[in-house]
């Protein structure tokens, strides 16, 4: 856990004292609404359909119980007893009012949580590998460098007002669970041959109407200048970038039109100028950083507890166990993800009561630590092994013991026209929809790893580009359409799918991907063979064949 | 954003009517006929051609305190005339998630 200093509970403080203010000229009519929009944006209000969307920041992931009791809080008090976990490491409340806003804020800022850089064209919340800290084999924990990069860039007025939204997202993993291929910059921690700690660092990533994937600038950038060279990364988007045209403001873009050679001349020339400046990093300012983040007196434990050995009998505990609980660092311990799709509901979503029995748990069983990851689950980062069937079974009471994670119906799905603004069509029926058809435990551990993305405009918040199986809404005639990719992958091996052909209606969706995943079970050359790895050998082409052949 | 006004032609291809969200809660809001905001589809002023069109989103424009984001949306008028919404995205902003929410409101 971390824990905030001084300066950063002020500036939460100071923060709601100020926008109450806002909210309360902008309800007298002092402020009109184009003068407020800015202000709440960068309180991460939006509106939606229906209401008021209010986006609040996990920083890189980690939560404390009580900061989750005060999510739940929230959804309870202010919202319709639900919240609903993002892609990037945020939780989203959909009906929010903005006469309460205020009041909501500072109740999230007694526990240190704020909706400072969910929004808006500034450097947003830095996200990371969910399983900071307890993964195995890390290079060390990314979330010291995450906190970091937080505290430069929060309200720093270089970052502050960027042509476009711009994202960060660290990993110390050689498996990447934080997709950094995919975003502005993507920062992968490595050792050089001196063991010294520093960056891999990739540019230019993003999905949305032009999806590319970031390529690598440098191999190694040192620890102590990361800061400055994030920064000459800015100042070139700043000087080049596209504030004309909205559709290419992001980096990626002007890496693209630039080429990454002279993308990557021109940041180091910049760099030469500021590296030796006053953003050096000293070791002391990490050495403080790094003392922030406590982690638990771990005990000694067996790797094979009488309890766990016990409870493999039971094959709902096991189908459960192999899909939800991954090694840790540390002997006798698990890492425990929380499967926040059950069949037939919408992906992502949890109610207060599940929130707070959570943070139940994780007083329990995991020190009081939650995370959050990109793929809008949940997960408890210490769990001891000897807890796993207890856990497991109250889990399984409050509706949080799918066994599906990683499986086909494990989907990452955005809001979509039920609720966002920007929607062509939507996405969570979709989703609801194909976790119906693919229910049965057996079929969906026969097909094995497979993620479907479901974004319901060409925004992509959804992740489609990348999905195995990629469903993007599109409007045609006042109708909802839905154009099918396979073959795309958000991990270290990140690449954009591939069309299959036109689009499909609503109904017909579930049936396409049935045909898909059917395909597939008929084409791999092994069980082990992964959907994936079935396209990447054999291209759309025969999956094509079988999806259209019929209609 | 050049404002809905600034659109020359301001062109409607049946009954519309102008919605937007209430300033301070944010819900779903239509204009009526009476210069102020409705909750009720029903109360809702009906316009037929662009320049009833204009005059309704420029005078709901104007109102800032009361209603944010005022556009011209599409609505079907039955023959008991009945205002029904014109398209699936206002269907659901009348009538809520078309997905069954985790906790009912
Ligand atoms: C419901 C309100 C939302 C609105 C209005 C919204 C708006 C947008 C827009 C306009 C973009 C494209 C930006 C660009 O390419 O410059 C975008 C991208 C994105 N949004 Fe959202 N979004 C919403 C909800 C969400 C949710 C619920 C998630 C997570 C499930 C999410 C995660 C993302 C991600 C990951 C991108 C990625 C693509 C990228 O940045 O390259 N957003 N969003
Ligand atoms: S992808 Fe489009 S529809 Fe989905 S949340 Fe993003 S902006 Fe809304």
């Amino acid at each position: 856990m971390y824990a905030y200093d001084e300066i950063d509970r002020t500036l939460v403080n100071e923060r709601v004292s100020e926008f109450r203010d806002q909210v309360k000229r902008r309800l007298s009519g002092e402020l009109t609404e184009d003068e407020f929009k800015i202000l709440r944006l960068q309180n991460g209000v939006y509106l939606q359909l229906h209401a008021y969307m209010f986006r609040v920041a996990i920083p890189y992931g980690t939560l404390a119980s009580n900061q989750l009791r005060a999510l739940a809080h929230v959804a309870r008090k202010y919202d319709r007893g639900y919240g609903h976990f993002t892609t990037r490491q945020n939780i989203q409340f959909n009906w929010i009012k903005l006469a309460e806003l205020p009041d909501a804020l500072a109740d999230l800022a007694e526990v240190g949580i704020h909706a400072m850089q969910t929004s808006g064209n500034n450097m947003r919340n830095v996200t990371s590998d969910q399983w900071a800290g307890v993964a195995p084999g890390e290079i060390e924990d990314p979330r010291i460098w995450s906190e970091l990069i937080r505290q430069h860039t929060t309200l720093h007025p270089e970052f502050s007002f960027l042509p476009r939204k711009f994202k960060i997202a660290i990993t110390a993993s050689d498996h990447d669970r934080a997709a950094i291929k995919i975003h502005d910059i993507g920062l992968k921690l490595v050792k050089n041959e001196k063991g010294e700690t520093g960056f891999e660092v990739l540019v230019g990533g993003g999905l949305g109407r032009t999806p590319f994937i970031g390529k690598t600038i440098k191999h190694f950038v040192h620890g102590r200048d990361i800061l400055s060279y994030i920064e000459a990364i800015l100042r070139v988007y700043n000087q080049y970038g596209r504030r004309d045209n909205i559709y290419k403001a992001r980096i990626k873009i002007l890496v693209h039109e630039l080429g990454i050679e002279k993308f990557s001349r021109e940041v180091e020339e910049e760099w030469q100028h500021i590296r030796n400046s006053s953003l050096q990093i000293d070791d002391e300012v990490i050495e403080d950083i790094r003392s922030r983040f406590s982690y638990p007196n771990y005990e000694k434990l067996p790797h094979m507890p009488d309890e766990l050995r016990q409870a493999a009998a039971d094959p709902d505990f096991e189908a459960w166990r192999k899909n939800s609980v991954s090694p840790h660092k540390v002997q006798g311990y698990s890492i425990v993800t929380i499967s926040l799709k059950p069949i037939g509901a919408p992906p992502g979503d949890a109610t207060a009561e599940q929130m707070d029995a959570l943070a139940d748990l994780a007083d329990k069983y995991s020190f009081g630590e939650i995370r959050v990851g990109h793929e809008q689950n949940l997960a408890l980062p210490h769990v001891a092994k000897r807890d796993l069937p207890a856990l497991w079974k109250a889990l399984d009471k409050l509706g949080l013991a799918t066994p599906n994670v990683n499986l086909i119906t494990d989907i990452i799905a955005c809001p979509g026209l039920d609720y966002c603004s920007l929607a062509n069509a939507r996405s969570i029926p979709i989703a609801q929809e194909l976790t119906r058809r693919f229910a049965n435990h057996e079929l969906a551990n026969l097909i094995g790893r497979l993620h479907i993305n479901i974004s319901g405009c060409i925004n992509a918040c959804g992740h489609h580009h990348v999905g195995h199986i990629g469903i993007l809404g599109v409007e045609k005639n006042g109708e909802e359409v839905y154009q099918i990719t396979i073959g795309g992958r958000a991990d270290e091996s990140a690449a954009l799918g591939n069309l299959i052909g036109p689009g499909v209606k609503f109904d017909e969706v579930a049936d396409v991907v049935e045909d898909i995943v059917e395909a597939y079970l008929a084409l791999r050359e092994r069980p082990e063979e992964l959907f994936v790895d079935t396209v990447k050998r054999l291209g759309v082409e025969p999956f094509k064949e079988r999806v259209y052949a019929t209609r | 954003m050049t404002s809905p006004l600034e659109q020359k032609k301001l062109k409607i291809a049946g009954p519309s009517v102008v919605t937007a969200n209430r300033t301070w809660d944010g819900i779903v809001v239509y204009r009526t006929a009476g210069r102020s905001w409705s909750a009720d589809l029903s109360e809702a002023a009906i316009v037929r051609n662009s320049d009833e069109a204009k005059a309704l989103l420029a005078e709901s424009i104007a109102d800032d305190v009361g209603a944010i984001g005022p556009y011209i949306a599409p609505v079907q008028v039955g023959t008991d005339g009945r205002i029904e919404p014109g398209n699936l995205r206002e269907q659901i902003r009348r009538t809520g998630v078309t997905i069954g929410q985790p906790v009912q409101a």
